[in-house]
């Protein structure tokens, strides 16, 4: 005997992964066109290593394979990873990276839904700590024809090609007591950001109103983050903007639009009520421009999102909204 | 006069389903051959049967009799022989009997007089009396008893008629509004004066634009001050919390009253009854029901209360496929247990189900914590979190997290991608919470119990120690006196004392001594030398008096707070 309700939303957590999908292949066309297929082959590589290892872990674990495997999480994991990491890492650090986040960041801590943190993150700052010298090779802007790419995820030696990301040559030339603005001559830099980095981070703004008109996330979690890190680059902006980049600038570089709109909406490891929410994405755009700026990695995001993930327990218990009758809204009748 | 539409949070908009049903006139349901009338009608409460096996009754003629504070009275629906007061299956998802008195209809269908409420300077008390007499109860599905309700007299300013009807396929309230619009607000006009409103506000949802028209253009007829106002269909705009919010903006906390408030609200249909029993004296004995579901006509009929749900859903002709019979709405309705249920006043639907029309759940997943169910629950709790709390039997966390301001509504699950059945994991914490209370209290009062005859029996024994060395002073005393005349002065009081001393401890010993042998004489069982089989025995019996002297666990079998339904 069944209960009520008895009727259901045709919705399902396939659905949602499935959109979170389709809202980040804006991003992924305008990659293409900056840097070539290459990163198609990553998506491939990654997303087969991750559906292989949750294959794995599932059946190992008894669960029920067909069904979780299909639920698209994995791929989702698989994908952002593959577009966070440079696109010309060796292919066996990508493969390494998504399978630490599946068996390890995920199902070690009893699968979908039960990590407290992201996994992409997670994997990230892994490798980047592990492999600093690969996970910081960053080819310059231009077309990169497959078979070049395949050489270089296969066959490593990429120090010939590569240049500073922006956000590196930034770092380093504002310690070397060079101003912004000469820094930004460099031919790293484009219209705001990184070159052709600017125009993938409008693909995935698109990808972002995509999944708020869906309802897949809400607008707090992508506008707190922007907010929080506008707000921090901009007081340094406005105290010295020859040692400081502009807000513009960072929320242009780097991983930030990617991360505004794919990371740090990540449900599971995130805060869930709404003011949490504003907390949580607030915090890590804050702490993500101190280890930009400061700290001794170029992009400071990762870090930051597991830094805030440890809150988030904390976080939602101190936000609990209001429950209805109880918000004092009958004029303190409650 | 509403300025504005007030919005709650949440809420979902399933598939409404409505048309299926609301087509075609109300019919007016066949008699069945026999009626199984539910002594227990309003809430909490059984009536008391003052009709016999055998007895002739006449429609409208009274066989159960209120009893307790919450009590309705009951009336026989047709004319006809009493052939049975039986326990029955009721129309309750636990499947659990009620005692049903069974009439054999003789077909004529012969009102026992009966005419309108006419006492000349009859003061409102008399009214309530009237309504409690005539067994009006909340139709919109709580029954709860309207004469309470409509009792709570003051500081009422708003009367909030429910035409909202927002669970999916069910619209007898749709029809109702249609077809009687005068009826209704007549009702609610007498309600109004009850409890001293001075506004009525109708709140439908504007899928029923017939509806709404219908009610405006009778308004016009009125001279009340009587509001019609379309409120978004968004389920649950009919649930009552929601409902006031809407149309006043106020919110009512879990445990608070729309009468704490200045509101009250009652179900059209209750309305229409009101008017019935004050204008003509007509019990409630019948009601209207949506069939609807996986039927060839669905439609609404007035039937009898009493009416087996099978006779009635068979007016529908089920298709052959259908496999249960859904009662209430989908989203808080429940399984009918049997099929031989009677119609009782709180049924506003039947739904038959096929496995296509309601496909059995998909497999639950994890939650990703997504928060749709967040955004959908219309009384702002984290539904996640209390499923969280409840899957780890973390109850007080569950509680601190206000379970107990879930109203069951479904929203969460209707939402939920994981397919998690999360209304389920909150009945199960509720019960367990309820279940743990009852225990406690249980044991409490055992305990208390058990000191209270601890403190008497200490209580006891002082008592006859003090009287015994009461009696034993004055004897002292007497002897004392007796011994000073004998002897002479000198030493006689220093003696006196000893010997007075003397003799109260040994009389207070030798009461002890007593007590002690009456007490063994007592607790001797003389089982000393019998056979282990009646040793046994009489252990066994020792057991029983000692269960039957244990704490009686008190009943209960409804939520403490159960939601008006819709
Ligand atoms: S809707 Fe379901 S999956 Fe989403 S947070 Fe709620 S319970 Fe979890
Ligand atoms: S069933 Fe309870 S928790 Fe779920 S949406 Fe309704 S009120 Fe909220």
């Amino acid at each position: 005997m069944f209960t009520s309700p008895f009727v259901r939303k045709p919705a399902s957590v396939q659905q949602v992964m499935f959109t979170v999908l389709v809202a980040l292949v804006p991003g992924v066309a305008i990659y293409v066109s900056q840097f070539g297929p290459g990163i198609v082959v990553n998506l491939l590589i990654a997303s087969l290593a991750a559906i292989a290892a949750e294959a794995l872990v599932l059946w190992l674990r008894k669960k029920p394979v067909g069904l979780y495997v299909t639920d698209l999480s994995a791929v989702v994991t698989a994908w952002l990873i593959a577009l966070a990491f440079p696109p010309i890492i060796p292919a066996w650090i990508l493969i390494l990276a998504t399978v630490l986040a599946v068996v390890a960041v995920k199902h070690l801590y009893g699968g979908l839904g039960q990590n407290p943190f992201n996994p992409a993150m997670a994997a990230y700052c892994l490798m980047i700590v592990a492999y600093p010298s690969a996970m910081s090779q960053w080819p310059p802007a231009g077309w990169m024809d497959l078979a070049t790419h395949w050489q270089h995820i296969v066959g490593g030696n990429m120090d010939a090609i590569t240049g500073a990301t922006p956000l590196d040559a930034m770092r380093t030339g504002v310690r070397g007591n060079a101003t912004v603005h000469d820094v930004l001559q460099g031919n790293a830099f484009g219209v705001l950001g990184g070159a052709g980095w600017e125009y993938i981070g409008l693909g995935y703004l698109v990808g972002g109103l995509f999944m708020w008109w869906r309802k897949t996330i809400t607008w707090h979690l992508p506008v707190a983050f922007l907010a929080g890190m506008a707000a921090i680059s901009g007081l340094f902006w406005l105290i010295d903007s020859t040692r400081y980049a502009s807000p513009l600038f960072h929320l242009a570089s780097g991983g930030a639009l990617l991360a505004a709109f794919f990371i740090v909406t990540d449900p599971v490891s995130g805060a869930s009520t709404p003011r949490g929410k504003l907390i949580f994405a607030a915090g890590i755009g804050v702490i993500a421009y101190f280890i930009r700026t400061f700290g001794a990695y170029p992009d400071g995001i990762a870090f930051a999102v597991l830094l805030m993930n440890i809150c988030v327990p904390l976080i939602d218990m101190k936000t609990q909204p209001a429950v209805f009758g109880h918000k004092g809204s009958n004029g303190g009748a409650s | 006069m509403i300025a504005g539409l007030f919005k709650f949070n949440g809420g979902v908009k399933p598939d409404t389903h409505k048309n299926e049903s609301a087509q075609t006139p109300i019919r007016t349901a066949p008699m069945p051959a026999r009626l199984f009338v539910p002594l227990r009608q309003s809430a909490r409460t059984t009536a008391r049967c003052i009709v016999q096996p055998g007895q002739k009754v006449l429609k409208g003629e009274r066989i159960g009799v209120p009893d307790e504070f919450l009590g309705t009275a009951i009336h026989a629906p047709t004319s006809g022989t009493v052939i049975g007061v039986e326990l029955h299956t009721m129309a309750h998802a636990s499947g659990l009997g009620t005692r049903c008195v069974i009439i054999e209809a003789d077909g004529e269908d012969r009102w026992i007089d009966h005419h309108g409420f006419d006492k000349v300077d009859a003061t409102r008390e008399d009214k309530l009396a009237w309504l409690r007499d005539c067994g009006v109860v909340g139709l919109g599905g709580a029954t709860f008893p309207s004469h309470i309700k409509a009792g709570r007299g003051t500081g009422i300013d708003t009367l909030v008629l429910n035409g909202a009807e927002c669970e999916p396929w069910i619209t007898c309230d749709d029809r109702l509004m249609r077809e009687q619009p005068a009826d209704i607000l007549a009702g609610a006009l007498i309600l109004q004066e009850l409890v001293g409103a001075t506004r009525i506000v109708v709140g439908i949802e504007d899928n029923k634009p017939e509806a709404i028209e219908a009610m405006r253009a009778a308004v016009k007829d009125t001279d009340g001050d009587i509001t019609v106002t379309a409120i978004p269909s968004i389920y649950p705009a009919g649930g009552e919390k929601q409902l006031i919010r809407v149309l006043t903006g106020i919110e009512i906390p879990h445990g608070k009253l729309g009468a704490d408030f200045g509101v009250q609200c009652f179900n059209v249909g209750t309305a229409r009854a009101v008017y019935r029993a004050m204008a003509f004296g007509e019990p409630l004995i019948s009601r209207v029901v949506t069939l609807t579901g996986n039927v060839e006509q669905p439609g609404n009929v007035d039937a009898l209360i009493g009416t087996p749900v099978t006779d009635l859903i068979a007016q529908a002709r089920p298709k052959a496929d259908t496999n249960r019979t859904l009662l209430g709405g989908p989203m808080m309705g429940f399984e009918l247990p049997a099929q031989d249920v009677p119609l009782g006043k709180g049924i506003n639907c039947l739904i038959a189900c096929s496995p296509s029309l309601f496909p059995p759940p998909p497999p639950e997943m994890n939650c990703i914590r997504c928060g749709a169910c967040a955004r959908a629950c219309p009384a702002d709790l984290q539904p996640f979190e209390l499923y969280w709390f409840s899957r780890a039997k973390n109850f007080g966390k569950a509680q601190e997290y206000h379970l107990f301001d879930c109203i069951e509504c479904g929203c969460c699950a209707y939402v939920c991608p994981s397919h998690i059945r999360l209304v389920d994991y909150y009945r199960f914490s509720k019960s367990e919470i309820w279940a743990r209370e009852r225990e406690k209290a249980a044991a409490d009062a055992a305990r208390d119990r058990f000191e209270f005859r601890n403190e008497r029996q200490e209580r006891e024994k002082r008592e006859k120690a003090e009287r015994l060395a009461a009696k034993a002073a004055a004897t002292k005393a007497k002897l004392a006196e007796e011994a000073k005349a004998k002897e002479g002065e000198s030493g006689a009081d220093t003696g006196a004392k000893a010997g007075e001393d003397d003799a109260k401890a040994a009389l207070i010993k030798a009461a002890l001594e007593r007590a002690k042998q009456q007490k063994a004489q007592v607790q001797a069982k003389n089982t000393d030398n019998l056979p282990p089989g009646v040793e046994a025995q009489i252990a066994e019996a020792e057991a029983r008096r000692q269960a039957e002297l244990a704490p009686e666990v008190p009943a209960q079998d409804t939520p403490p707070d159960a939601p008006e339904k819709q």
